[in-house]
């Protein structure tokens, strides 16, 4: 962890994201930005992974199709099967049909809610959670760009960020302990 | 900047030069401010039918549904007629949201979040009439696949009624999540803004800790795009297997293949008329007619006569159907409707969902607010009378006409309709006033490409003209606040 850092404060999304090329290019070390809204193309911008979130719901979704049709095939054919209508339940493949419809929505339920409980894990969020953006306005028009300035000349830093376009520069020294 | 660059042809979707700041306030306005009179007004309303609501309710549990107009014929009426209107309101919130987000519809963005509450809101008075019909509530947990020790029997997996329980309660809870997942950043506009440490806590818990990191954005947006791919198909299976409840029955009127399609486009239809009728109210309560644009309300109106027209098809093909199959009593069924002793209830449903959307090919009419909002009404209207008439007036005459017999409702029928038209605004009321009605951070996102300040500068200035600095400053209001 940086024990120091830079919070350069800006307060448009174009600029930032010209602001994000030109610290990369200098080699300095974005920690961390936090913005008011999705800015498109940031996260290519400052070179951050693809989120593999997409990935997970797949897998999750898969895994919901084979329980409903667990389920379905011992409460309906193995543990108490019963000829409703005249159409016994002897095979599962046989009564499918009927099924098809749980199967499509325990689909959906594990893919959806497996996925967003994974999001929210991920990214730190459940209620009682305290917020960790430094500045309440990055929630609303404000754009919060956090450089590492431990091992770097802080003026010469400060001052390259004010040329970036911020319009607030912060000095913040991150005592882990306090 | 090219990447906000947007066909000068389309209208703007943010109208009134609105900066990033100027969308904050204005959201965060109802919130922040008091509610006046009116809304006190309205909400006392909506509370008093609340509460005579769930006196019907209680009425009906204790002593049984002996206290509906219920009849060995008709042994089926208001109680699924409320239930399937309720549960198609509930429809407009996720095709907004999902199917709208896949289109890339950009207008989706000012309405959004007041759909998808409206649909949760909507679902839950939906789902508490089977609730209520099973007689004795507290049983309700027989619905779940419980294993044979702890009630009588499994589930039938081969029943439309159980795939309904899992196609409600499916469609809430992901609903739900979807819905709060995008409320994350808009709660935590608020709790940063807050003031007063009560208001800041509350904020805080609700959204959950929301700090905006670029990374969290970025699973954001997959996550939103994911659960919009999930409830595209989710919506439309919802009203499909609400169609089943009755197309896999053999009730002449009932016994019809075209159920899916019809239903979910009445659902759509009648989702849109109800978005409409509370938002046309909302975006002028709560001043925010430059985001809830005349457009958007166009928009929505052009919905509402498609679907609308969809419906007039399924209509008419119905007819023609049960002409063609040559079954008598199919037949008998559709004639019945038309001219029979429900004649009346046939032709409310045909003039409200078929007749009135027709207006909306006049862009004066689809434009003009009061005209929507009337339309609006008159589709709600219709559509109840859609269910009542696909309900009530297939089975009020049978097989054996000795056992025909007319449906008629009593005071806890209506009672227990009215309370959940009051539990619905109860709750949308307080969401009104606590809750951030616009998807703020999304509609900041489309600021710059569909704001009409953004808009005349690259139209003044071409579209390569920066979109910060001073000619921009010139063209947003400043408000201090």
């Amino acid at each position: 962890m940086a024990s120091k850092v830079i919070h350069a404060l800006y307060t448009d999304d174009d600029i930032l994201l010209q602001a994000v090329k030109k610290v990369r290019d200098e080699r300095y070390h974005i920690e961390e930005i936090y913005t008011p809204f999705p800015v498109h193309g940031l996260e290519k911008a400052m070179g951050l992974a693809d989120t593999r979130i997409a990935i997970t719901s797949f897998i999750y979704g898969v895994i919901g199709l084979i329980v409903s049709v667990v389920l379905m095939d011992f409460i309906m054919i193995q543990d108490w099967p019963q000829d409703i209508g005249g159409k016994p339940s002897f095979s599962y493949m046989a009564n499918m049909p009927a099924f098809v419809p749980i199967m499509f929505e325990l689909t959906v339920f594990f893919a959806a809610h497996l996925m967003v409980i994974t999001f929210y894990m991920r990214s730190k969020l459940w209620p009682f959670k305290k917020a960790e953006n430094p500045d309440v306005r990055t929630t609303d028009d404000h754009f919060l760009m956090e450089v590492d300035a431990s091992n770097q000349d802080e003026n010469k830093l400060s001052e390259f960020m004010k040329n970036t376009g911020a319009v607030e520069i912060k000095l913040i020294d991150k005592n882990e302990d306090h | 900047m090219a990447s906000h660059y947007e066909a000068p042809i389309r209208r703007p979707l943010v109208t009134g030069s609105k900066s990033y700041h100027d969308v904050t306030v204005d959201v965060a306005a109802p919130v922040e401010g008091k509610a006046n009179k009116s809304w006190w007004i309205v909400f006392s309303i909506a509370m008093a039918a609340f509460l005579w609501g769930i006196g019907c309710i209680v009425y009906t549990i204790s002593t049984g549904i002996g206290t509906w107009g219920l009849n060995k014929t008709v042994n089926w009426a208001w109680d699924i007629t409320n239930f399937v209107w309720w549960v198609g309101i509930g429809h407009a919130g996720t095709l907004i949201s999902a199917v709208l987000l896949l289109f890339r519809q950009k207008w989706r963005m000012g309405i959004n979040r007041s759909a998808e509450a409206m649909t949760i809101f909507s679902v839950i008075q939906a789902a508490l009439f089977p609730i209520i019909h099973m007689g004795r509530p507290w049983l309700a947990y027989w619905v779940v696949p419980i294993p044979n020790q702890f009630g009588s029997l499994w589930v039938n997996f081969n029943s439309p009624l159980l795939w309904d329980v899992f196609a409600i309660s499916t469609y809430l809870s992901v609903s739900l999540v979807f819905w709060w997942t995008g409320l994350l950043p808009d709660f935590a506009m608020i709790r940063d803004r807050a003031v007063t440490p009560f208001k800041k806590k509350i904020y805080g818990i609700l959204s959950f800790g929301w700090s905006g990191r670029a990374k969290d954005w970025q699973r954001f947006e997959e996550v939103s795009l994911v659960l919009a791919g999930l409830a595209t198909p989710l919506v439309l299976s919802v009203h499909t297997i609400v169609s089943f409840d009755f197309a896999t029955s053999i009730v002449p009127g009932w016994h019809t293949t075209i159920f899916p399609p019809y239903f979910v486009a009445g659902a759509v239809f009648s989702g849109f008329a109800m978005v409409n009728t509370l938002l046309i109210i909302m975006r002028k309560v709560s001043n925010l007619e430059d985001y809830i644009t005349v457009q958007h309300i166009e928009l929505m109106n052009i919905v509402i006569m498609i679907t609308g027209s969809i419906v007039g098809v399924a209509y008419i093909t119905e007819l023609f159907v049960a002409w063609y199959s040559g079954v008598e009593y199919e037949q008998y069924a559709f004639l019945n409707r038309a001219t029979g002793p429900y004649w009346w209830a046939y032709w409310a449903m045909m003039t409200c969902n078929v007749f009135s959307p027709q207006f909306m090919w006049f862009p004066k009419l689809r434009r003009s607010i009061m005209f929507s909002f009337f339309i609006s009404i008159v589709v709600n209207i219709g559509m109840w009378f859609e269910r009542f008439v696909i309900i009530v007036t297939s089975i009020h005459r049978d097989y054996l006409p000795s056992s025909w017999s007319m449906f008629q409702p009593t005071f806890v029928d209506t009672g227990t309709f009215i309370g959940t038209i009051g539990f619905f605004f109860v709750l949308f009321l307080l969401y009104a006033r606590n809750f951030p009605v616009i998807a703020q951070a999304e509609v900041k996102t489309i600021l710059k490409s569909s704001g009409d300040n953004y808009k005349s500068l690259r139209a003044k200035h071409g579209d390569d003209e920066k979109h910060y600095g001073e000619k921009v400053a010139f063209s947003t209001k400043n408000k201090n606040n």
